[in-house]
Parts: structure tokens; sequence; C-alpha cells
């Protein structure tokens, strides 16, 4: 186990430097940097100045290593240019807004959609799961920021019930989190009801329903244990990517998180932003895959790491 | 009576002996019974007729603006004009934008399936039917892939590098060929020991003869199951891209685009925003009932997807 743990952390460490890589090129691969980010009417000399000023005029390399000594000591990538701050404390003074609003709507999708998705593996083939199933399914198909306009529409600017964007009270967050957990929880319900049919048609199930154990018992001791284990795996791919992937609904609702941070940066060519965010939040996701890999191996330990 | 019993009992014991059916014919015959895959055939041809007839079946011109027809409703609320749809914020039909905007959806969902499909398909077989080292490389390839947050670091790629039709389809093949990759390789390992193989190899075949004839021929399937199943997810990629203003640039019509062009005259104009939205939902509804129905009449085995 501390040999498995071990090696994870190490590919861990060496993902997170290929992000710091590609986060450090990218701004090389637009072509001139410098020439992106100045205004289409500075003059050469200015153009010239402010390359030395920021080290761009040194060897690529050169360049990389000053930036991986910044990034690696100080958590240093340089100045916002439209905030004037360090960038890694602007990204992080958004970080919690978007942790907020992932968790929401994570526990949104496991709260809702795994009940319904038991429920309708008990009541299959009625109604209810039919019905059931067609929501799951048109759930898959609608684009999460068309649903969250639909939404704005109908209750905000219809019925006045919820505020359109914003952020601070409770009911600000309750469209965001919707829109962010549709998608996840109605594949997590589809996937709930597959499993646990599967589950239900076992023999064991059947030994313990004739054995006399109550209808209780053996749902909840027998059929929903047994079904856990690939639904923590698709859990944990999940909340990593929901942490990545509420730039949509950030921006659909102008939620102050990270990810309308990163929209706005890259429309605005703030590099710093971009580098910052985009590495904080790769990191993010590559922690959260490591420590479910070493969550379910130690849940299924059937499963041997390479 | 108890004659016609018997001969159907005998007929069925027939069939039972019968080799199954031709999957053309299997398709066929699910496609009578399955209505889900009927609406799902339907949705994607007239999708499919929509982008390849845009300039006969669209009733204007989708860039002609009009400062005298900006945002009229749809023609059911009766202010007597002649957009079905309605029209935008610089009085463009709403209806011709739409047909015209499902090109880009599938000219994006359709090339990156292609690129993906081939990449997967190819580094699969040679990772299957291989082994050793280089099945180790590719897996690991994979895997890394597999480590980043793909939707992130494509927006900051697409950002900084300009936003254009093939970077767009560029970056979501170099993601999608892992799934493909995986489900190939998965297939020849166990192709690979077959007899028919085995005997294919000691009479001589090459390998190029053994991957081309024989292996070949049995992977395509799950690889257009797979593509058909990840179409609609494609599709709302680009339209989640072309939102966020990152996708192929404008005036080209895309319901993405369209979107975020109405989200601003959400409080006036509702038209603008629901129709591209619907059509984006309705096609990738088709595309997931057309990739569901495929999977259960070609291969059954791939319904953990």
């Amino acid at each position: 186990m501390a040999g498995l743990i071990l090696r994870r952390l190490i590919q861990a460490v060496v993902l997170i430097k290929c992000v710091l890589i590609f986060v450090f090129l990218l701004v090389h691969l637009s072509g001139d940097p410098v020439r992106i980010m100045m205004p289409d009417d500075s003059t050469e000399e200015d153009i010239a100045i402010v390359r030395h000023e920021m080290g761009l005029d040194k060897p690529l390399f050169t360049q990389y290593v000053i930036f991986f000594k910044n990034v690696a000591l100080h958590g240093d990538f340089g100045e916002s240019f439209e905030h004037g701050e360090s960038a890694l404390k602007v990204v992080l003074e958004h970080l919690p807004a978007t942790v907020e609003l992932a968790t929401t709507a994570f526990l949104l999708s496991i709260f809702i959609g795994l009940p319904l998705g038991c429920l309708a593996a008990l009541k299959e083939n009625t109604v209810y799961d039919k019905s059931l199933m067609v929501g799951a399914v048109l759930g898959q198909a609608v684009p999460d920021f068309w649903f969250g306009l639909m939404m704005i529409l109908f209750f905000s600017v219809k019925l006045n019930w919820l505020p359109p964007f914003g952020y601070g009270n409770w009911d600000h967050i309750v469209m965001p989190a919707i829109t962010a957990s549709l998608f996840h929880l109605a594949r997590l319900a589809r996937l709930m009801r597959s499993e646990m049919i599967e589950v239900l048609r076992q023999d064991y199930i059947l030994t313990a329903r004739s054995k006399g154990l109550s209808e209780n018992v053996v749902l909840f001791k027998h059929a929903l244990k047994n079904s856990a284990i690939p639904i923590v795996t698709v859990l944990g791919i999940d909340l990593a990517l929901t942490l990545g992937g509420t730039v949509i609904t950030e921006t659909v609702f102008a939620w102050p998180g990270v990810g309308r941070l990163t929209v706005a940066a890259i429309h605005n060519r703030d590099y710093p932003i971009v580098q910052a965010t985009v590495f904080l939040l790769a990191s993010i996701f590559v922690i959260i895959n490591m420590l479910v890999d070493i969550l379910y191996t130690y849940l299924d330990p059937r499963i041997q790491y390479r | 009576m108890k004659d016609d019993r018997a001969q159907t009992a005998a007929f069925d014991e027939l069939q039972d002996d019968l080799p199954e059916p031709h999957w053309s014919v299997r398709m066929l015959r699910s496609l009578g019974q399955q209505k889900s895959a009927q609406l799902g055939v339907a949705i994607l041809a007239l999708v499919v007729f929509a982008a390849l007839f845009a300039p006969l079946i669209s009733p204007m011109d989708p860039d002609s603006q009009s400062l005298t027809r900006v945002m009229k409703p749809p023609l059911w609320e009766g202010e007597g004009h002649v957009f079905v749809l309605g029209t935008d914020h610089l009085g463009r039909d709403l209806f011709s934008r739409l047909i015209y905007g499902a090109r880009i959806s599938l000219i994006v969902g359709l090339s990156a399936t292609v690129m993906a499909g081939s990449l997967g398909l190819m580094l699969g077989l040679l990772a299957g039917y291989y082994g050793g080292k280089i099945d180790y490389l590719i897996m690991r390839l994979v895997d890394f892939v597999l480590s980043f947050p793909f939707v992130l670091l494509a927006l900051a790629a697409i950002g900084i590098l300009g936003p254009s039709l093939w970077l767009i389809v560029t970056l979501i093949s170099l993601r999608q060929w892992t799934i493909y990759a995986r489900i190939v390789r998965g297939n020849v390992l166990s192709l690979r020991e077959q007899e028919y193989i085995i005997a294919s190899r000691s009479i001589g075949g090459s390998n190029l003869r053994i991957i081309t004839r024989h292996i070949l021929p049995n992977v395509i399937a799950p690889v257009i199951i797979i593509g058909s199943l990840y179409l609609g997810r494609l599709i709302v990629i680009e339209a989640g891209l072309s939102f966020l203003g990152l996708g192929v640039p404008p005036p080209t019509p895309t319901w993405g685009g369209l979107l975020a062009e109405g989200r601003s005259y959400l409080y006036v104009s509702w038209w603008i925003v629901t129709f591209p939205g619907l059509a984006i939902t309705l096609t990738v509804l088709g595309s997931n009932l057309v990739g569901d129905w495929l999977r259960d009449v070609l291969d059954p085995r791939l319904r953990t997807r």
C-alpha cells in the first residue's frame, strides 16, 4: 500500500510538471507573446522595451527555468494585467466560489441521482421507471448552458422567483447547482439503475431472500453495497470533472468563480491569470484522480495497480 | 390445429440452427421494432438534410441584416411578417441561421469522430496485436491523456492560439482517440488468440494480411458504435466552445454562437436563445438514440458505456 501511494504521488508530480510545461509553452506557441499582449498601435521600441522587461528576449529554455523557479518557489505566475495583483492571488480569491458550486452540484447529483436510479431499478419496467429513464436520456442530451438559460427565462424572467445571476444568498446557487449537476445526475441515475438491476439478478440476492431476510436488509445490506464499487469510480471522475467543468455554468450565471475568471482572462489576453488558473485546476484534477485511484484499490483489493 | 403447433415448433427449432442473420438484416429488423431508434434516425436524417441542402431550404439569406426588422417574434405570435422563428438583434432570420448552423455542428462532430476514430483504431490495433513494449507505450499515452481536464486545456489553447474550425477538431480528436484505442485493443487481444488467426499465421499469412483481412473487419463495429455514442457529446462541446466565444468565429452561424448572442436579449426576446438550444438538444438526442440502437444490435457487450 505504501509503495502504491508513493508511486501515485510521483506520477502526480510528473503530471503536474507537464501541466506547467503546457501553460509555459502555450504562451510561446501563440507566436510572439509580446505583440499579442501589446495594443496594436504600439511602436517597435515599446515592444522591445517590454520584451526586455519581461525577460522574453532570453533563450526559451532559460525562460522556462526562470518560470519554473518562480512558480515552484514563490507560486509566482507574474502580475495580472487586468487586476494589477499577483495572478495566483487573484485566482485563489476566486477558488472558494467554484468549490462551493462544484460541491453543491456534486452532492445534488449523488443525493438525487442515486435514489432515483435505485427506485427505477426496484420498479423496473413500470411507468415510473420508464418516465425516469426518458428523463435521464433527455438530461444527458440537453446542453447544460442552454438548460441554465431556459431556467433563467422561466424562473427569473417569467416567474421572478430566483435571481438570474450573482452570488451571495442561498437562492443564488439554486439554478447554477442544478445546471452544473444535470449531466452527471442523469448519468448517475442510469448507471445506478443498471448496476442495481444486475445485482438484484444475482444468486446471493435470491439466497438472502429465501433465508427470509427482510426486504430492507436485502436491499440495503446486500444489493446496495455490491452495486457501489462501479459507482464510486464514476463518482470520483465526476467530482474531478465538475470542478474543472464549471466554466460554462459560471459564465451563464455570472458566478464569480475560477471558470468565469479564466474565460474573461482568455478574452482579455491576461496570460498570467490563464496560466495560473489552468495550472491550479489541472493540478486539482490530477490530485483528485490520484486520491480516487488510491481509494479504489483500498476498497477493492482485487484490483492490482500496475 | 395440433399439426400447426407441431409445425411451428419444428420451424422454431430450424430457426435456432440457422446462423445469425447478416448485421444489416438485424439492423433493419430491430429498427422496425424500436420506436426510439426510429425517432433517432428520423432526427439525424432531418439534421443532415438541413445541413446538406441549407441554401435550398432556408427561406432567407442567413447573413442579411436589416434594422427595420430587429427582434421580431416567431410567426405564431402574429405580427404579420414572414420570419418563421423570428429574427435576432440584427434582424437576421433565425430559422435560416439555425439551418446553416447545423453545418458547423455536423462538420465538427463528424470530422472529429473520423479523426479520433482512425487514430484510435490504428493505435489500438498496434497495441493489441503487437503487445509488449508498443502496447505498454500506447496504453501509458492513453493514461497520460486522460489525466488532464480536457475542456480546460482546450479552452486555454483555443483562447491563445485563436479559434478556428480545424484547431477545435484537432483538440477534440487528441482526447477522443483514447476511447477507441482502449476498446479496439481489448477486442484485438481476444481476437489474436482465435483459431482462424493462428491458422492464417501458420500458413504463412503476413502480419499486414492478418490485421487487414482478419482483425480489422472484426473491430470496425465497436468503432462505429463508439463514434455514434459520442457524436452528441462532441456536438455539445463544440456548441459550448462557441457559446464561450471560442468556437468557429462569427459571422458564421453556429448553434452555440446563436445562444451566446441571444443571451444578452434574454429579457426581451425569448426565441433567440430557445430555438438554437432546442436544435442542439434534438440533434444530440437523435445521435444518442442511434448510438444506443447500433450498440444493441451490433455489440451488446458495450452496454456499460
